[in-house]
């Protein structure tokens, strides 16, 4: 037994460093680093870059053009993408719709739309929860009714992440209002650009704008665009869910939220000592790192098993669980770490394209950012759903 | 990177549960035992037999050559099966100090017979006054023209009462740490003896004027030998936590399934799901802990030292949590001494007082931890 990565995977590392220190965009390493949100074309550009290095499908395996790595060569890409303040791929084309494609899709599905999602070509969202339909998503209205050789397609899709830069959704919509609720779904491709469909803006509690509300009215939808059969959509949607997914502790961004913890707490004063030798303060810092230490055994533990051929299930919930509730620990601790430096509210700065003063702006973010933090155990199965599905799958509940 | 177990430590867990399987249910066994018994039981002569005794010691002192992780292996199997025999406090760590210390004439009179399984030996370092501080003690060994003498109290020693000798820990005039060995029956040492509320045999041992020849000093400053001897035995602790906290979790999880209210089992209910789901947590997040921890054994003292003092600390306060949760879920049955998960509850709250607590590692990783 030993936790330590290979000789390969260690040079794997430096080669994953180096492209970083030389290929990220300086412009929008900064506005990562700072937490300012990255316009379409900075998330185009840096997806560009990664496509013309053949590691935008990161997860994706050689007969499809991707790089065909492990799960432990993901990891390592993805921390050292984390570190380097790399945008977060936008997931709903490469690591969502695509892994859909290949396991239900068709042929002609395959051809068309991989090539052009590993060129970066169609930014796809997520056309899944609706007003009624959250954790108990099954239970989703939008109603596709077959005319001819098209769907027509109307109801109502929320929390579409990044809906507002899509020309692509992959949506579960209802073919069968008569069956069992789970049996009746359908997964389809629709043009964002089709006739019908509207999207609004949500605003969030910190003032961004990352989620839209995207209404369909009659949308036609060919029916060359469902990804396997009539009433397969929940399968697709929990090969979705259960698919591993890479990333989902979020360690690479722990590391990184605890590395700019640590060094803000040195650096700011309380009664003129770092805020670190504050007692209550650093005891909390101590519990983090020491949870970010469990948390990365337990994930090298699962990355293992999964590079060993175990299918990793119910555990990269114990991951998301743990990771979120680490990560938010963090944000709240950066955010009390500024005191009153955190007040500030400068929506023009980290939304816009104002300057600050350099000292301003490295701080600008932490408030703001805490409040968007509140999403990571509530998204992609809210953390008391997770637990339901550990008791269910794990512990047989 | 690999956690997987190779052939022999696959075959070291099977033979270990088999045996522990065959011992029957070891709360009946508890209260009886007196508090100064001596001889070692068929058990402990069964662990020599297949050699458990002599695996964790190098092969040049009569050992087999393991590692931390073959230690993790035994201790989890003895924590998941409530297994009382002093694994750690009588061998592993008197064995370990002797191992590095010794000469080899203390060697052959102390060391292979407690490898065979003929003799114990008992590690005082605790004093009340330094509480979990190896270091920080008052024991004085001061010296004479044929030897030593001893002068001090020592708290919570395990296996004191059916040590044939015990290893003192004594601050020696010329400011080193000092090891003594001390054979129980020297005038002036005197024992207390008891049983802990994990059913465990310590005493509370004093040393007025005792002494010692020149040969029972080993070796010369053994701050170094302590330190890594106590990374060790934290270590070997958190895997004992580890083997009895998923021993808890799974009476527990069974107990969900069984028992039924308001006509369906406890374990169609959400809030004892969730609470389960928060426990398996715990455990597995100890278990990565405890890997860390033997895993890091044979790293550079002061990276050893932290990543054990992190298990242990994380590892308490995991222990604490599966312990008082399964007597929570678990009813009143739960708080019977007849429930076999109170005995688990018992070991995995006492664990903190062994070998330090939470805020002793705690404050131990916080001195260390730096900004960058």
């Amino acid at each position: 037994m030993n936790l330590d990565f290979t000789p390969e995977e260690q040079a794997f590392r430096r080669e994953v460093r180096d492209f970083l220190a030389a290929e990220l965009p300086h412009d929008i390493r900064e506005r990562v680093r700072l937490g300012r949100r990255l316009s379409a074309d900075d998330h185009l550009r840096w997806q560009n870059i990664l496509s013309a290095r053949g590691w935008l499908g990161a997860n994706w395996p050689k007969e499809h053009g991707g790089p065909g790595w492990g799960p432990v060569r993901r990891h390592i890409f993805d921390e050292e993408c984390a570190a380097a303040h790399a945008p977060t791929v936008v997931p709903f084309g490469v690591s969502m719709v695509a892994p859909v494609i290949m396991k239900f899709g068709n042929e002609a599905q395959k051809r068309y739309y991989l090539p052009r999602i590993l060129a970066n070509r169609d930014w796809w969202c997520q056309g899944y929860s609706e007003p009624g339909a959250g954790s108990d998503l099954a239970s989703l209205r939008t109603r596709a009714v077959r005319d001819g050789e098209h769907y027509v397609v109307s109801g109502q899709k929320t929390w579409t992440t990044l809906g507002q830069h899509a020309n692509m959704m992959f949506c579960l919509v209802r073919t069968d209002p008569e069956v069992k609720k789970q049996a009746g779904i359908t997964f389809l491709l629709i043009d964002m650009h089709s006739p019908g469909i509207s999207v609004r803006p949500i605003v969030t509690l910190d003032g961004a704008h990352e989620v839209n509300e995207v209404f369909l009215d009659e949308v036609r939808v060919p029916v060359t665009n469902r990804v396997g059969d009539e009433g397969q959509g929940w399968t697709c949607a929990k090969f979705l869910l259960t698919h591993e997914r890479t990333g989902i502790a979020g360690l690479g961004h722990a590391k990184q939220a605890l590395r700019h913890l640590k060094a803000l707490a040195g650096r700011v004063r309380h009664r003129g000592r770092p805020l670190l030798e504050l007692a209550s303060f650093r005891q909390r810092v101590v519990k983090a790192e020491l949870e970010l230490m469990a948390l990365e055994v337990t994930h090298l533990r699962v990355l293992a098993a999964a590079r060993d051929g175990g299918a990793p299930g119910a555990e990269s919930s114990l991951l998301k669980i743990r990771g979120s509730e680490l990560r938010q620990e963090l944000s709240e601790l950066t955010r009390r770490a500024l005191g009153p430096s955190a007040l500030p509210f400068l929506a023009d700065f980290l939304y816009g394209d104002e300057a600050l003063e350099p000292g301003q702006a490295e701080h600008a973010a932490a408030g703001a950012q805490y409040f968007n933090r509140r999403k990571l155990s509530i998204y992609g199965g809210s953390n008391e759903i997770q637990k339901s599905i550990v008791a269910k799958t794990l512990l047989g509940m | 990177m690999d956690f997987s177990y190779s052939d022999e430590q696959r075959m070291l867990a099977d033979t270990l549960e088999r045996l522990i399987a065959d011992q029957g249910a070891p709360e009946a066994a508890s209260h009886k035992r007196s508090a100064a018994h001596a001889a070692p039981s068929a058990l402990w002569l069964t662990f020599a037999e297949l050699g458990l005794l002599q695996l964790p010691f190098d092969e040049e002192v009569g050992g087999l050559g393991g590692d931390g992780i073959d230690v993790m292996i035994v201790m989890q199997a003895l924590g998941r099966g409530l297994v009382r025999e002093p694994y750690l406090a009588a061998l592993l760590l008197p064995g370990t100090l002797l191992a590095t210390l010794a000469n080899e004439p203390q060697q052959e009179r102390w060391l292979t017979p407690l490898l065979a399984g003929e003799r114990r030996l008992a590690l005082a370092w605790q004093e009340a006054e330094a509480r979990y501080d190896a270091h920080d003690i008052d024991a004085r060994a001061r010296r004479q023209p044929h030897g030593w003498v001893l002068d001090g109290a020592k708290q919570g020693v395990q296996v004191a009462s059916s040590a044939e000798a015990l290893l003192v820990t004594a601050r020696v005039d010329d400011g080193s740490l000092g090891v003594f060995l001390v054979p129980a029956d020297t005038p002036g040492l005197s024992r207390r003896n008891y049983r802990t509320l994990d059913d465990q045999a310590a005493s509370d041992v004093r040393l007025e004027g005792v002494s010692v020849h020149n040969d029972a000093r080993l070796g010369g400053d053994a701050a170094e030998a302590l330190d890594a001897t106590l990374a060790l035995g934290r270590a070997a602790l958190c895997a004992e936590a580890v083997g009895a906290m998923q021993a808890a979790c799974d009476q527990t999880l069974e107990y969900l399934k069984e028992r039924r209210q308001f006509g369906a089992p406890l374990a169609s209910f959400q809030v004892l799901q969730h609470r389960m789901v928060d426990m398996h947590m715990n455990l597995e997040q100890a278990r990565s802990m405890a890997i860390l921890a033997a895993t890091s054994l044979e790293r550079p003292a002061a990276e050893r030292d932290y990543r054990v003092a992190a298990a242990k600390a994380y590892c308490g306060e995991a222990a604490r949590f599966v312990a008082e949760q399964s007597i929570q879920l678990h009813g009143a049955m739960g708080m019977t001494d007849e429930c076999r998960v109170s005995h688990h509850a018992k070991r995995l709250v006492m664990f903190d007082h062994y070998l330090g607590d939470v805020d002793h590692h705690l404050e131990f990783v916080s001195e260390r931890f730096t900004a960058a």
